[in-house]
Order: structure tokens, then sequence, then C-alpha cells
């Protein structure tokens, strides 16, 4: 089996993580910028992160012959400093042409506030005006899907944005089928906790079908398991569901929307 | 599907049932999320389709527009109309 591992947050996660999803088929992994479990205090701390995503990690996973790209944006859990996301988003564009850079991510929502609203908007500017294609992350729980609506609307009433060049992740059973109406790709994050389930995130296939979906680990320093992906493959297969339907799904359909930037190259792979 | 689903459903089933029975013993069975949490069951056995999606959208925000500001970083997992930030912020990634 091969799959891609379209979000996970690897500058938290051991080597060992590394090892073990190249064993269970990982061939490429792409890495969101993150909020780091509490709020950087300057500039130049999300100087020295984005180098970490683009300069280290990157060399970390090639140890293991596993592709590793990368999303910069400011997380919008660090929305609410609005001089500071000014200054940081003002140095991302030093590191949009660096080889492992696939767009601008994972911004979004978090509590839903108008600062938050601001930053979003003015990411989608940034990513529109250099034609980077956009992770989105739709907020927590109830938050859910309040943000996503928010979300949804914003993107729609921007005319550079296209569509089909933006993923909004995170999606749950109340969400899913308004980001693929409105003609996005969709997320699922398998988590232990929240977010969705392998039955669930099957459920969803079965109802919304496997067009533009991806589903992703987005393991980072909290409980999360960055073999998730391929432990849904199992869910996939005791249902039914042949080798053809599962590589379609996490093989061919991140590969799809992420080729879209001429940056995302896996050998010889034809895109699916 | 059933011989596979079933024992892992019927856990989780017994572990709300007695998540709620531990609320009313410990006295705080009146949280909002407790109270949330008993109007989102009922959903189950309705005997209306899409129970995941409408248990979901029982516990969201209803509202429509950005908030103010941020009652911290940490959403809840239930909605209330004033919810403080207080001692109820735990993370979620």
């Amino acid at each position: 089996m091969r799959y891609i591992e379209p979000h996970g947050h690897m500058v938290s996660r051991t080597t060992d993580d590394y090892q073990a999803m190249v064993t269970a088929g990982c061939v490429a992994v792409c890495e969101p910028a993150f909020w780091a479990g509490f709020d950087r205090g300057s500039v130049d701390g999300f100087r020295d992160y984005y180098r970490q995503l683009t300069e280290y990690e990157p060399a970390r996973a090639a140890k293991f012959m596993l592709p590793h790209f990368s999303w910069l944006c400011l997380n919008p859990k660090e929305s609410e400093d609005l001089g500071l996301a000014r200054d940081v988003l003002a140095i991302i564009p030093e590191f949009l042409s660096r080889p492992n850079v696939l767009g601008i991510g994972e911004i979004g929502l978090n509590r839903n506030t108008r600062n938050e609203m601001t930053v979003l908007e003015q990411h989608v500017e940034l990513a529109v005006s250099h034609d980077q294609l956009i992770l989105v992350h739709t907020p927590h729980l109830e938050d859910k899907l309040k943000g996503t609506q928010l979300i949804l609307d914003l993107l729609g009433s921007h005319r550079g944005v296209k569509p089909e060049r933006v993923i909004i992740d995170h999606v749950e059973e109340h969400t899913i089928q308004r980001v693929l109406d409105r003609g996005f790709w969709a997320g699922i994050t398998l988590y232990p906790d929240s977010k969705s389930s392998p039955p669930r995130a099957v459920d969803m296939l079965e109802i919304c079908g496997r067009e533009r979906i991806w589903l992703n680990s987005a393991c980072d320093w909290g409980v999360s398991d960055p073999l998730a992906v391929p432990k849904t493959a199992i869910e996939m297969r005791r249902r039914g569901y042949g080798a053809e339907f599962v590589d379609a799904v996490l093989y061919a359909n991140p590969l799809r929307f992420l080729s879209q930037c001429p940056k995302f190259r896996l050998g010889d792979a034809p895109v699916g | 599907m059933v011989d596979h689903g079933f024992i892992p459903v019927r856990a989780n089933l017994i572990e709300v049932a007695a998540f709620l029975d531990r609320v009313e013993r410990h006295v705080v069975s009146d949280d909002f999320r407790c109270v949330a949490l008993r109007e989102a069951a009922a959903l189950l056995v309705d005997g209306q389709p899409e129970r995941a999606r409408r248990i979901l959208e029982k516990l969201s925000d209803p509202t429509t527009e950005p908030v103010a500001e941020s009652s911290g970083k940490a959403a809840l997992g239930a909605w209330r109309a004033s919810a403080p930030a207080e001692s109820l912020r735990r993370k979620t990634n």
C-alpha cells in the first residue's frame, strides 16, 4: 500500500514516527505551519520556525527517503495580536520560493473572532497575490460549524480564490457537504478523541463520495496517531473496498490536489 | 458491519451512561456541557437519520457573526450564550 500524509506536524514527532510511516507505505509528508503550544513572542521566532520547516525537517525526513513538503502561515491561534501578525506575514514571501513550500496554511479560524477574520483575510490576499495553494484549518468542537461558514463566505467573496486550489480541513459530518458544494476540497482528520475516527471517515466517503477528499492524521504534540491514515485503510478493506479504492483516496486524491503546485513531485509517480 | 462494530460502540454507550451517572453523583450534572450532552443523546433514539450530523449541529454555536474577542484558545465542546473562559480552558489542537 502507498499513501500520502498530507497534514502532519512532524517537528513535534520523533524520528521513530518517520520510520513507522515509511514502513507503512508513506511516500510523502506535508507539514502545515502550526501553533507551538504557546504563543511565539517575536517575528524572529517565526523566522526560525519557517527555517525549521524548510531546511531542517526536510533533511530529517530525507534520512528515510521520505519527501517532506511544508505550508507557511501564522496559525489562527496566534491571530489576536494584529501587529505581530502583520509583521509575520511580511516575512513569509521570503520563504515561498523554497523548494519544499507548497502554499499558505494552515490558515483559518480558531474561536471565530474579528481579529482572526482580519488575519485570515490577509493570508488569503497573500496566497492569491503569490498564486499559492491554500490549506484552511476549521475550528474545533462547537466552533466548527459557524467557523466553517464564515470561512466559506470569506473565500467565496474573494474574486481571486479558485476553489479547486483550496482544501478546507478537519471537516466532519455537519460541514463536509457544505465545503464540497462550494467546489473546495475537503480534508478529514483522524483523531482519537475529536474530529473523525476511521469508521466515521469511511462513512463520510460512502455518503459524500470520494472526489475532492483527502484523509490526514494531523499528528502533532497532542494525542494523535501518525499512522491513522494507513489504519483507516484497514477499515476500508474490512467493509469490502478493494485496493483501487484505498489507493484512490489515500494516494491519488492528495496527489491530484498537491500536484497543482509544480514543486510537488514524487519521482515518476503519475498524477492519479 | 455489526459483528465488528457492535462491541466497541456498546462500550462507548456504557461510557456515556456511566459519565452521566458520575456527574449526577458528584452533583455537577447541571453543567451546561452535561445538559447539552443529555439533549444531544436524545437524538440517538428519535428515529430520524443522520444522527451524527444532527448531534454535531446540536452541540454547535448557532450564531453567525464573528465575536468581538476570544474567550480563550480552546473550545469547550458545547455552546452556551456567553461562555466565560475561566477554569474550563483545556488544550485542543
